[in-house]
């Protein structure tokens, strides 16, 4: 990407636009190229159907992306801090079956929720733990708990799915404000908050910190192993937070929920600019991946393009959006 | 000497079946700048990652500023005013210098019942120590695109804004050009005024017997022998140096 890397090199700007122009100039930041495919991509849809750019598409473009979304603002923080999780859509699925399983025996809502978030905490803090503690590769232990998660959903459902009659928990999943879903609502929201804390707060820092060289926070004193642990936390409770998304939209909880749901949650986050290798990403920049990701499948059924089509093409995606970051992150250091 | 500022007494350090350092005793003065040298694999690194509190000693006692002390931890030791300039620098490349010269103890601002970084005072208070460092590097530049001397002034930069009582440094002129090495050496001689000791790793012989009232030769993990670089003509203390780090001269005992 071209920008005027020279100009301000010379100087010492000080503003955020500035800074923002400084990045893009050292090759750091993508989002302004992704944002200008997804514009393209936006006007060449709206001439091919004209049922592209109506208010009832552009709502099922938002809550088509909710759920993965809300995963994906974990899922940055956590590659972000140089990790990786591949159990969110375990979590989301067992997380939805307590929750689906107190509500149908008669467990107030907020408990249900309460015990749901619970879980997704837990098994955020014992993947944390394995990987800090035990020295586990992040992808084997995570890829551990995908499994035993999931099949402890089964086993305990009986493989049988729950009907969830409950008025409120389904209208979690299908109100709206003002013509807003609800869980469209409460996407903006968490990634507003997540974006807003990143660079303000130790727990922004220490992510880029850690991600950066976890080796050099350690010898500064920053406690490697307990912010670990705290990011993967953080992406459990927003993977039970997604998991009710998902029970609130479909009316039903199931033990096969959300499976393979990390393909769609960690090609956004890769496609917005979070680099694998951990150290350099942006919440926004996820937010546009997923912007990207929602549109891209919305236009292939639009075009009539058959759904088994539909998953060759998000792989693909993500192949490219690897390669890219492969080739700036070659770049960077070249630099 | 009056009350040392840091004391070793008997202290030892094994990985497994080898020993790094065996019965060490040592004392640093306040205000002394000390050399340690040795062959690679002397025990040199392992000593300084003690006082550092990176390892924990096997055995053996520290005391420093007249208190026994037993550091857990890199953030024990900087906060009893221990500061350590890592060979490796120990930098987060993808932070900007000003978050680099903060890491692990960022100032922060209360927003309400949450704790936000003061972003503008630690901008503010790494490009006032950089200035005092004789470089204008711009604390929002990216520390993985400077140059090799600009990381090593970020590092220090890193030790001297939290006014150490004891720096430790790891062959700290090894990226540097021989400007920026004398900028660090006046910069060492300025903290000794100021009272905070030194202790510096180097194979620049050189810069040790510019700065340094003491020389602690290792060998083998043991203390093999002091020298007073300035009680005699360099070229008899490098003798005494090659002599002691090898063992074969002087006899000296090992």
């Amino acid at each position: 990407m071209s920008a005027p890397a020279d100009a301000t090199a010379s100087r010492v700007p000080a503003g955020p636009m500035a800074r923002f122009f400084r990045r893009l100039g050292e090759g750091r930041d993508n989002s302004l190229g992704l944002l200008a495919i997804l514009i393209v991509l936006v006007v060449v849809l709206s001439f091919v159907s004209p049922y592209f750019l109506t208010a009832t598409n552009l709502l099922n473009i938002g809550r088509g992306i909710a759920i993965v979304g809300i995963v994906a603002v974990g899922e940055t923080i956590v590659i972000i801090a140089g990790g990786f999780d591949l159990s969110v859509g375990s979590v989301m699925a067992a997380s939805g079956m307590i929750a689906g399983f107190l509500v149908t025996h008669g467990a107030p809502l907020p408990a249900a929720f309460a015990a749901a978030l619970a879980v997704g905490a837990l098994v955020g803090f014992i993947n944390g733990a394995i990987i800090s503690y035990a020295r586990i590769n992040p992808l084997i232990a995570t890829l551990a708990t995908l499994a035993i998660i999931r099949g402890l959903g089964y086993v305990i459902s009986g493989g049988r799915e729950l009907v969830i009659s409950d008025e409120a928990f389904l209208t979690f999943g299908v109100g709206q404000v003002f013509g807003v879903p609800y869980i469209v609502i409460l996407l903006v929201a968490t990634f507003a908050v997540f974006a807003w804390l990143m660079p303000r707060t130790l727990f922004g820092r220490y992510a880029y910190a850690i991600g950066s060289s976890a080796k050099a926070a350690q010898r500064a004193g920053v406690p490697v192993s307990r912010w670990r642990i705290v990011y993967y936390v953080t992406c459990g409770l927003l993977s039970a937070l997604a998991g009710l998304v998902f029970v609130a939209r479909t009316g039903n909880a199931q033990p096969s929920a959300a499976l393979g749901i990390e393909l769609d949650v960690i090609t956004a986050v890769i496609l917005g600019g979070t680099s694998l290798t951990g150290g350099r990403g942006r919440l926004w920049g996820t937010f546009i991946g997923l912007l990207l990701l929602g549109v891209v499948n919305n236009g292939l059924i639009l075009v009539g393009v058959p759904a088994f089509w539909q998953q060759v093409v998000k792989g693909t995606i993500l192949l490219v959006a690897v390669l890219y970051d492969e080739l700036r992150r070659n770049r960077v250091e070249e630099a | 000497m009056p009350q040392p500022l840091l004391e070793l007494t008997g202290v030892s350090k094994t990985f497994g079946p080898v020993t790094a350092l065996d019965r060490v005793d040592m004392q640093i003065g306040a205000a002394e700048a000390v050399g340690l040298i040795g062959d690679n694999g002397a025990g040199k690194s392992t000593l300084v990652k003690i006082l550092s509190g990176l390892y924990p000693p096997t055995t053996g006692s520290m005391r420093f500023d007249g208190r026994a002390v037993h550091f857990g931890s890199p953030f024990e030791a900087r906060a009893a005013g221990i500061e350590m300039i890592y060979q490796d620098l120990a930098l987060c490349g993808d932070l900007d210098v000003a978050a680099n010269v903060f890491l692990g103890r960022e100032r922060k601002k209360s927003f309400g019942p949450i704790r936000l970084l003061d972003r503008t005072t630690m901008r503010e208070d790494a490009r006032r120590v950089m200035r005092e460092l004789g470089t204008d590097i711009a604390p929002e530049r990216i520390v993985g695109g400077l140059s090799g001397g600009q990381r090593q002034l970020v590092a220090v930069a890193r030790a001297l804004q939290f006014q150490p009582r004891l720096l430790l440094l790891d062959e700290p002129t090894a990226a540097l050009s021989s400007e920026k090495i004398r900028v660090l050496m006046g910069l060492i001689e300025q903290l000794k005024a100021r009272g905070v000791s030194i202790l510096m790793i180097s194979h620049r012989f050189t810069d040790i017997l510019h700065v340094c009232d003491r020389i602690v030769v290792v060998r083998q993990g043991r203390i093999a022998g002091e020298l007073a670089p300035h009680a005699q003509p360099p070229e008899r203390t490098m003798a005494a140096m090659h002599a002691m780090m090898t063992g074969d001269a002087l006899g000296v005992s090992a």
